[in-house]
């Protein structure tokens, strides 16, 4: 080490900041006219910092799952709190619904009552939307082996969603509800009262035809009518919305925008006559 | 205790010492980093090293020398993406003036020391806003400053608080000697 005075060692020591700050603007200046200078320094910080971060990186992680850990711990308890409360309403619930089923099966032995056969359904994949007649309707890919007839029901897993209209070899149209060509008779589930649900080609069908002083109600549940014999009565279809307009329209359960799979039931009806089977009205003979 | 030669004492003090003169620079350059790593926030660099150099140049300017300041300046311009040597200029006149004053400051409350460091916060990122402007020749957006400001004058009590506890242990342990 060099020894030097003690003035010396003060005037350097007082020295070194005014120098240090100008050697501040110089690297200010360098920095800024070479921009790849500190861009490499940086890189070759980063490089030497490595190993530091990957050791300290372990105990952070480690902090961190303990943090999400706690967290947990409240939500947990929370959804307890909130999932014995609902098991304390579904338990009353099933009270109700084993008096009820208790009362069912008691009404039924002095009816004698003979049950549905539950129905049988067949589940074909959805291949493609459109074409065809209707602007609103989707191709099935069906198996030779299966046996699909005109006038079955198409339901996807959350509800109705349209009827079979025509049948090839290996694939069958559904004619979805939101098609201007539907028609469904349908039951407003709360009050029992007679509908028509007709397609707009729009997202919601419009609910017509109810009778005088059963005004449909906000939110109340559509299911399917037998009337007309092309439905079975109670699939369901979905919840009454009004618009600002003042039109009553379907929200269907059935997600018709994203058709994967449905299941094609059938109930044996034969209400719907097909097409070719309309007897045409005669051309008038000229006098 | 035969046939073992103890330590000698000299070099035991010498390294005690050298670890406390060390220590203010090295913590503070720890922290930067630490703050730094993927798993803290880069933001928060410049929030980390205002409070630690001007503590140390306040109570123990000794142990923070302008050289000291400079690389850790230097350090923070590169972990962070700010213009290459703003930071620099930015701490070494906050370190300065910290020094110039430090006869005064030492003999006030810790919260007029706040008040003071909060100036000294308003002025570094008022300091570097400037800078940076010059350099990009461009009026950068004031907003980040300020918040740069904010939070390191947020941070400095937290700081002080574990800074002091730790100078008072040093200087217990340099009067022990």
């Amino acid at each position: 080490m060099i020894r030097l005075s003690i003035p010396l060692r003060q005037a350097l020591s007082r020295l070194s900041l005014p120098v240090l700050i100008a050697v501040a603007f110089g690297t200010m200046l360098l920095g800024k006219a070479d921009a790849l200078l500190a861009e490499r320094a940086r890189t070759a910080l980063a490089d030497a910092l490595m190993p530091f971060y990957a050791a300290f990186a372990e105990p952070a992680h480690a902090v961190r799952d303990a943090v999400e850990e706690i967290e947990q711990l409240f939500v947990m308890r929370e959804e307890n709190a909130r999932l014995r409360e609902e098991n304390e309403r579904l338990r009353r619930w099933q009270a109700a619904a084993l008096s009820l089923e208790a009362e069912n099966a008691m009404l039924r032995r002095q009816l004698a009552f003979v049950p549905e056969r539950a129905p049988a359904y067949q589940t074909a994949r959805v291949v493609a939307d459109g074409g065809g007649v209707y602007a609103r309707a989707v191709l099935l890919s069906v198996p030779p082996e299966m046996q699909v007839r005109r006038g079955q029901i198409a339901l996807d897993e959350r509800g109705f969603v349209g009827r079979v209209t025509e049948v090839g070899n290996r694939s069958a149209r559904v004619l979805l509800a939101t098609d201007m060509n539907s028609r469904i008779p349908v039951t407003l589930e709360g009050s029992r009262a007679r509908a028509m649900m007709v397609g707009t080609n729009g997202a919601r069908p419009r609910l017509q035809h109810w009778a005088e002083g059963s005004r449909p109600a906000e939110g109340e549940r559509i299911v399917t009518s037998a009337e007309g014999v092309a439905f079975p009565s109670g699939l369901p279809i979905g919840v009454v919305r009004w618009t600002e307009s003042g039109t009553a329209e379907v929200e269907l359960f059935a997600r018709l925008d994203r058709l994967d799979v449905v299941r094609l039931f059938d109930f044996g009806l034969g209400g719907i006559l097909p097409p070719e089977a309309v007897a045409r009205p005669e051309p008038r003979g000229r006098r | 205790m035969v046939g073992r030669k103890e330590p000698s004492p000299g070099l035991l003090r010498r390294l005690d010492d050298w670890a406390r003169a060390a220590f203010p620079a090295i913590s503070t350059a720890v922290l930067m980093i630490m703050a730094s790593g993927p798993t803290g926030l880069a933001t928060l660099v410049p929030g980390v090293a205002l409070p630690c150099i001007i503590f140390w140049s306040i109570f123990r300017p000794g142990a923070m020398p302008p050289p000291a300041v400079f690389v850790l300046a230097l350090l923070q311009d590169l972990l962070t993406l700010a213009p290459f040597g703003t930071g620099v200029v930015t701490l070494l006149v906050a370190h300065g003036l910290a020094v110039a004053w430090r006869r005064f400051l030492v003999r006030q409350s810790f919260l007029f020391v706040w008040l003071c460091f909060c100036g000294f916060a308003v002025g570094a990122a008022g300091l570097g806003w400037v800078l940076t402007a010059l350099l990009a020749w461009d009026l950068p957006a004031p907003a980040p400053s300020l918040h740069l400001a904010a939070l390191s004058a947020g941070l400095y009590p937290a700081f002080a608080f574990v800074l002091g506890r730790i100078h008072t242990a040093m200087r217990q342990a340099e009067e022990m000697v």
